[in-house]
């Protein structure tokens, strides 16, 4: 599931979501709704990781358009 | 005078004699001048030369870049101004002028507010405080530019608030003066710069408190048509909560201080977290409900094949015999019963045809009035009542009292 790791919280918050759409119509064969539900449940756990390990970041932008660390 | 004339000054040491003098002199150190701005020119430098005069006089004045960047209002040319400062020598120019630190305008404040209320009521009419071109914030701005003075206690509380509420954001400082006749341009170039460089989400514009004289860049009508200009959401927080600036009303959205700017920006934290968990809690209940449909389905379908089960289907069929077979002994049972009842029947019928051909020979059959047989004369006593049956009818009779005997004795 390295694939989760590297997703941002907007990105695995916004794909939680969309499973759980998808699981509650129960239109799926039952095989993908079961594929669906261990993703999202990786994909939660993923996003409380990104919310607990949050830190600000700050930069700062110059005259010309760079950035630079504040 | 000619002896003293080998003691002459050099000019140095006279100018030097001059500025002590003017120096010394306290209210020079610390005085108000009111006067007509002319001759104002404000080089690469930044200080600021002009002249101020009246019908009669005139003085030069210069204000250090220092001192300039601090003030509120911009001399123009003609512009009745009062000047604070100290009055000295500029030794290598020759000339005594005012060294200015503050200024204002002739009349106050109070000629400001009017000059604000002008120009409020033209954007007004412009169309720049439209509620209805006022942009919607973005609910989670992961890039959030801030247009403050690095160094203020502002961007400190600004930090502040997003530490503790929305620490996924990443803070772009765009970097300005924010009070002082520079302040203005540097508000709109760095507001600029953010919209041309950057994709932040939403903009913060914030300064903290201070004396309205120290909020007046932010009335500024280049700094408040920047903010129109704006192609990213701004919010203003400017002051606090009971000022209110030009930038406050063209604003997307107002904000009373910068850290209330920051909260209204942003989510919390503690929502996100809320907001994952509903969605895995929801996960969990549709899988399940999702699960439970399956078995139910499962079981309904278990159901429907045993019915169609061969095992089954001769099983009930047995079972069909089996009750057929109680059912046909019920039958047999309730036959013979009605046969008995019948044979019963018979048989009382054949006895009463016997008797009744041995009545016709000419016996009778005596009984009591309740029918019961009297077979021996022992049976009655004298005066009973008894019945006489013949073959074709029957009579009552009493048994003889005094006769009784011999009639007994004449049956016998």
């Amino acid at each position: 599931m390295d694939d989760i790791n590297a997703l941002s919280y907007e990105q695995a918050y916004s794909e939680l979501n969309d499973l759980v759409a998808k699981i509650e119509t129960g239109d799926l064969p039952l095989d993908e709704s079961v594929k669906l539900y261990e993703r999202g449940r990786l994909l939660a756990a993923h996003c409380q990781k990104l919310l607990d390990a949050a830190e600000l970041r700050i930069q700062r932008l110059n005259d010309d358009g760079g950035l630079s660390a504040f | 005078m000619l002896d003293t004339s080998e003691n002459a000054l050099s000019v140095s040491d006279l100018t030097a004699q001059i500025r002590y003098v003017l120096e010394q002199t306290p209210h020079l150190e610390d005085v108000w001048v009111a006067g007509e701005v002319s001759n104002m020119s404000r080089p690469a430098s930044g200080h600021i030369y002009f002249t101020l005069k009246d019908s009669a006089a005139q003085i030069k004045c210069v204000m250090f870049k220092n001192s300039a960047i601090r003030q509120y209002v911009e001399p123009q040319n003609g512009q009745r101004l009062r000047v604070h400062g100290r009055v000295s020598v500029y030794e290598a120019g020759g000339q005594y002028q005012l060294y200015a630190d503050q200024f204002q305008t002739a009349g106050g404040m109070g000629d400001l507010y009017v000059q604000l209320e002008r120009l409020k009521l033209q954007l007004e009419a412009e169309g720049l405080f439209d509620g209805e071109r006022k942009r919607p914030l973005p609910p989670q701005p992961r890039k959030i530019g801030v247009v403050t003075s690095p160094d203020a206690a502002a961007f400190q509380d600004v930090q502040k608030v997003l530490r503790g509420r929305f620490p996924l954001a990443l803070v772009i400082l765009s970097p300005t003066l924010v009070q002082g006749l520079e302040a203005p341009t540097q508000i709109v170039r760095a507001i600029e710069r953010l919209n041309s460089y950057t994709d932040v989400d939403v903009i913060i514009v914030c300064r903290g408190g201070g004396s309205i004289e120290d909020l007046w860049s932010f009335n500024d009508e280049r700094v408040v048509r920047a903010i129109f200009a704006s192609r990213i959401p701004i919010i203003s927080g400017v002051g606090h909560e009971t000022d209110t600036t030009l930038a406050d009303f063209v604003a997307d959205h107002r904000s009373p201080t910068p850290s209330a700017a920051a909260l209204d920006a942003t989510p919390d934290i503690g929502d996100l977290h809320e907001a994952v968990r509903y969605a895995a809690t929801a996960l969990k209940v549709f899988m399940e409900d999702r699960l439970m449909a399956e078995s139910r389905d499962l079981a309904q379908l278990k159901t429907d094949l045993a019915r169609r089960d061969p095992q089954t289907m001769i099983s009930g069929a047995r079972q069909r015999v089996d009750e057929l077979h109680i059912r046909l002994g019920q039958v047999q049972t309730r036959y013979l019963r009605r046969l008995r009842e019948r044979l019963a029947s018979r048989i009382s019928t054949l006895n009463t045809v016997s008797a009744e051909s041995v009545l016709k020979r000419g016996y009778t059959l005596v009984t009591r009035p309740d029918g019961t047989l009297i077979t021996r004369s022992q049976q009655v006593k004298d005066g009973e009542l008894v019945a006489i049956r013949w073959h074709d009818g029957q009579h009552s009779a009493r048994i003889g009292e005094d006769s009784g005997g011999r009639y007994k004795r004449s049956l016998l």
